[in-house]
């Protein structure tokens, strides 16, 4: 009992004081923040990070936005940065504190979401493709037909990640608009597809790691971190960038604008755009990080990974999702309503 | 006495019903201890046995701090919210209706009726500002907001107890010139114990499995395990969880041994 | 001598009811009845472009709860996708109550029928599973009942089927999952309400040579109902706006109320739609529950 006493007054203790010197308050996604980097941050410049967890960028938002959280970093995926600089919850980066900017790779040095990179840092990239086992399906598995016109090998055998933004921008492209389409015909044209492919569905769930590997599932639509330790375990399972169009994300750290310990942000900031470092970052979750110089440090697997270094042919359908007006947002929502009811 | 009452409370097919249903409530337990000592890194596919995970668990100060912290929320939440439900189900039970007792009744349930999310929300903006305010951002907040949303989980098993109870044996005492604390404590309690340790129960159990109220309420460092395994749902599930978990029940099965054998003793 | 002690009680029974409740109101007040009061206001405002709210009066919040617009035509017609999904949940939570009742009665019964010293250890048994996360048992659910899970292997191997059943993203997994999630707030309450039981009853009515039946119909079921009462509400309550569970074992191709308004609130950007619809679903379970208690408490008094 004792012993529960002075834990809590410890735990008590320890929120109370993060604002204290050698103190950094990192709101990131679940799993996603290597440990062995924040024990090398702290090992360096005696900081302490302490990681909370989000799940989505509209908790993290609405809870920053809520006030009083107490964190001093967030990483936001590239469609709500602009959603973050509107309302003020971030604040432009002092790009004097940040010698190592120089590393960021040039295709990430200026970005549409955040133009010249002012409030910014890369933190990871990847994309949203289909996973599938090429010994069940040997067709084409580069397009997004292989979960919106589900081939019959793969009928009741396929799962669909149930991200609203990017399943509706995947069928809007199959269907030959942009994301956040305002179009009436082509969401149209993407909400029939949708309906009439999801009794071929057999769920729309997360855990595409597991499933693909252990042969619950034959394919599904998922990230390429994921796809990526999927073929480790199961090699007959290859990842496909669908050809009509596919979502790229890149999650960036961004500094609030009630940050308490902003030097230290400073310090984490600079800190993570060191090649070695960003390299770290990739090796724990398996995601690409937009820092040259990075690829010496990765982990051999990564180097030539197919699902990390996207093939030259796939390049170019690759989109990064803008951010959807009100409007466009409305669509979206009802046209997942109706998929889900 | 007890053997007497075993033997006429036996209804038949209900021993099996009662031994089916726990066979069930320990198969899926069962599969989740077995998968903690996979050597693998996957909940779902055998790869050998290990206690790989115990360590990687033992290894990681995140898992480690929001065990600690689900804990510590769980016991204040379950000991503050069966404590002001007892009173609550002493004040609303076996009197004479009163003005209002139906509005404490709807009252007290109100966390029920609400999806989490909607508490979730509501608290966010309510404790946003409060937390900007005083600039206090300790675990107060999470345990207020278990401590409210226990509450009906402690009182109803309390009101079913209190119910039903005998009023003779406190107006015996009262007649006896008891004081009403002495009666209470004498009297009323012994006879409550089973309401509020099956109340007391359900509320550790209904804080420590909660994720949203949690996830909007939480401030910088505040991770409890269900929060730290939200986060990961979307990547992989590694049977990291599966140990922290099986650890967790060991250590309940040991503490319930020994208190076992120590009541079993003093009898 | 008890009219007296009980003149008494009347007489302070609505002071001390009200100061007895104080606390938990209190409480109550602070961290959920009263930011509750945000919720109503939200749900008459206008939705903010990236979340959130505007502050300018309106009530499409409460239309779009049973009318939706056509967003492709215009036209205005019956939200028959809200309705649905406001169907599927109080159809599923009602099953959900039934099956947990049908399993946690006898075996409440069982745990109240132990010799005393053994009760504990059994009412503990119920909850230890509980001490594991939900997520993380809902997955272990997922594995047994899974197409090559515990289940199928352990039948297909004692030969009782020749082929794996399919139960995995149905109805019945996830009325199996919730069934499971929510049995121990029936059994608790059922324990606290049976344990009272004077069993000397049950002999006088074998005595009068009733039927076991007709015991369990007349005697037992009347005197437990309080315990039924409380159990059945925290369980369809919550499984109303159950969400984990339909998601990872149905599969999470169909919405309940909980998924709907939280998809609101974040990702659908539409908190004032959220917030009436959550107020809908409180004005209903709170009309639900009245009615419920109120049948519940006709004609059984306690002390009968």
């Amino acid at each position: 009992m004792k012993r529960l006493i002075s834990a809590t007054a410890l735990l008590m203790a320890t929120s109370a004081i993060a604002q204290a010197e050698g103190q950094l308050n990192l709101y990131n996604w679940g799993n996603y923040t290597s440990p062995e980097l924040l024990e090398k941050f702290k090992a360096e410049t005696g900081i302490t990070v302490t990681v909370t967890d989000y799940d989505s960028n509209d908790t993290a938002l609405a809870k920053v936005e809520a006030g009083g959280h107490g964190f001093d970093l967030v990483v936001p995926s590239a469609n709500y940065v602009p959603i973050w600089v509107e309302k003020g919850l971030i604040v432009e980066l002092d790009a004097s504190k940040l010698p190592n900017k120089a590393n960021i790779a040039p295709e990430w040095a200026d970005v549409s979401w955040d133009p010249g990179r002012t409030h910014t840092v890369p933190w990871q990239w990847g994309s949203t493709g289909v996973a599938v086992d090429t010994t069940i399906y040997t067709g084409d598995i580069n397009t997004s037909a292989v979960f919106l016109e589900v081939p019959a090998e793969l009928k009741g055998k396929i799962n669909v990640v149930p991200e609203m933004n990017d399943i509706v921008a995947m069928a809007t492209m199959y269907a030959g608009g942009e994301p956040c389409s305002e179009d009436p015909e082509v969401l149209k044209k993407a909400r029939d597809l949708l309906v009439a492919a999801k009794p071929d569905w057999i769920s729309m769930d997360y855990g595409a790691t597991e499933r693909l590997s252990n042969g619950d599932w034959a394919a599904s639509v998922n990230w390429n971190g994921s796809s990526m330790r999927v073929r480790v375990a199961n090699p007959k399972v290859a990842y496909g960038y669908p050809k009509e169009g596919y979502p790229l994300f890149m999650d960036s750290v961004a500094l609030l604008a009630d940050a308490q310990n902003v030097e230290e942000a400073y310090k984490f900031l600079d800190f993570i755009m060191v090649p070695e470092n960003a390299a770290m970052i990739s090796a724990f979750a398996r995601y690409a990080n937009g820092i040259s110089g990075s690829e010496a440090f990765m982990p051999e697997d990564m180097k030539t990974a197919p699902e990390v270094v996207i093939p030259e042919e796939h390049k170019a359908a690759g989109v990064f999702l803008p951010t959807c007006t009100g409007k466009a947002q409305e669509y979206i929502t009802a046209i997942w309503t109706e998929l889900q009811k | 006495m007890a053997e007497r009452r075993f033997e006429i409370g036996r209804i038949p097919g209900f021993a099996t019903v009662a031994v089916a249903t726990f066979v069930m409530l320990y198969l899926p337990i069962a599969t989740l201890v077995a998968f903690s000592f996979n050597e693998g890194n996957s909940i779902a596919v055998w790869e050998g046995l290990s206690l790989h995970w115990y360590r990687e668990a033992w290894d990681n100060q995140a898992v480690k701090d929001a065990t600690a912290r689900s804990l510590i929320i769980a016991v204040c939440a379950a000991v503050i919210s069966t404590t002001v439900a007892t009173m609550a189900a002493l004040g609303t039970t076996r009197r004479a209706k009163f003005r209002g007792e139906t509005f404490i009744y709807v009252a007290i349930n109100q966390p029920l009726m609400v999806p989490e999310i909607v508490t979730a929300v509501a608290l966010m903006i309510f404790f946003g500002m409060i937390k900007v305010a005083t600039g206090y951002q300790g675990l107060g907040y999470l345990i207020l907001a278990h401590s409210a949303f226990c509450i009906p989980f402690a009182y109803l098993p309390i009101r079913a107890r209190l119910e039903g109870m005998d009023l003779s044996l406190e107006a015996a005492a009262s007649d006896l010139y008891a004081t009403p604390w002495k009666t209470f404590r004498h009297v009323t309690l012994p006879l409550l114990g089973p309401g509020i340790l099956a109340g007391a129960m359900l509320a550790f159990v209904i804080s420590l499995d909660d994720v949203i109220i949690t996830e909007f309420v939480k401030s910088g460092g505040q991770d409890t395990l269900p929060t730290y395994m939200l986060g990961q749902l979307r990547r992989t599930m590694t049977p990291e969880v599966n140990a922290i978990s099986t650890a967790l029940l060991a250590l309940t099965v040991m503490l319930l041994t020994a208190f076992f054998l120590l009541t079993r003793k003093r009898d | 001598m008890a009219s007296r002690a009980e003149e008494r009680m009347q007489r302070q029974s609505a002071r001390n009811g009200w100061l007895l409740s104080l606390p938990a109101l209190g409480l109550l007040l602070i961290a959920a009845l009263g930011p509750l009061l945000i919720i109503f206001v939200y749900s008459v405002l206008t939705p903010g472009q990236y979340g959130n709210v505007v502050w300018e009066f309106s009530w499409d919040g409460w239309v779009s709860i049973l009318f939706t617009r056509d967003i492709f035509d215009g036209t205005l017609g019956l939200a028959d996708a809200h309705l649905t999904i406001f169907w599927r949940s109080v159809s599923l939570s009602l099953m959900t109550t039934l099956a947990t009742f049908a399993l946690g009665f006898p075996t409440a019964w069982f745990i109240a029928t132990r010799p005393p010293r053994q009760r504990g250890l059994w009412l503990f048994l119920i909850t230890i599973p509980f001490w594991t996360n939900l997520l993380i048992r809902t997955f272990a659910i997922n594995e047994v009942i899974r197409q090559e899970g515990v289940l199928n292997t352990f039948l297909l191997w004692t030969g009782v089927i020749e082929r794996p059943l399919s139960i995995i993203y149905t109805d019945t997994a996830v009325l199996i999952g919730m069934a499971y999630v929510y049995l121990p707030l029936m059994v608790l309450p059922l324990f606290a309400a049976i344990d009272r039981f004077d069993m000397r009853l049950l002999e006088a009515g074998y005595d009068l040579y009733a039927s076991r039946w007709q015991v369990l119909r007349r005697v037992i079921l009347p005197i437990v109902k309080p315990g039924i009462v409380a159990g059945s509400i925290l369980v369809f309550v919550p499984s109303l706006g159950a969400y984990v569970t339909p998601r990872v074992l149905g599969g999470g191709k169909n919405m309940m109320i909980g998924n709907f308004i939280e998809l609101q609130f974040l990702a659908g950007r539409n908190w004032p739609l959220g917030a009436a619809l959550s107020v809908t679903l409180l004005l209903i379970v709170t009309a639900a529950l009245l009615i419920y208690v109120r049948a519940a408490n006709r004609g059984s008094n306690p002390h009968g």
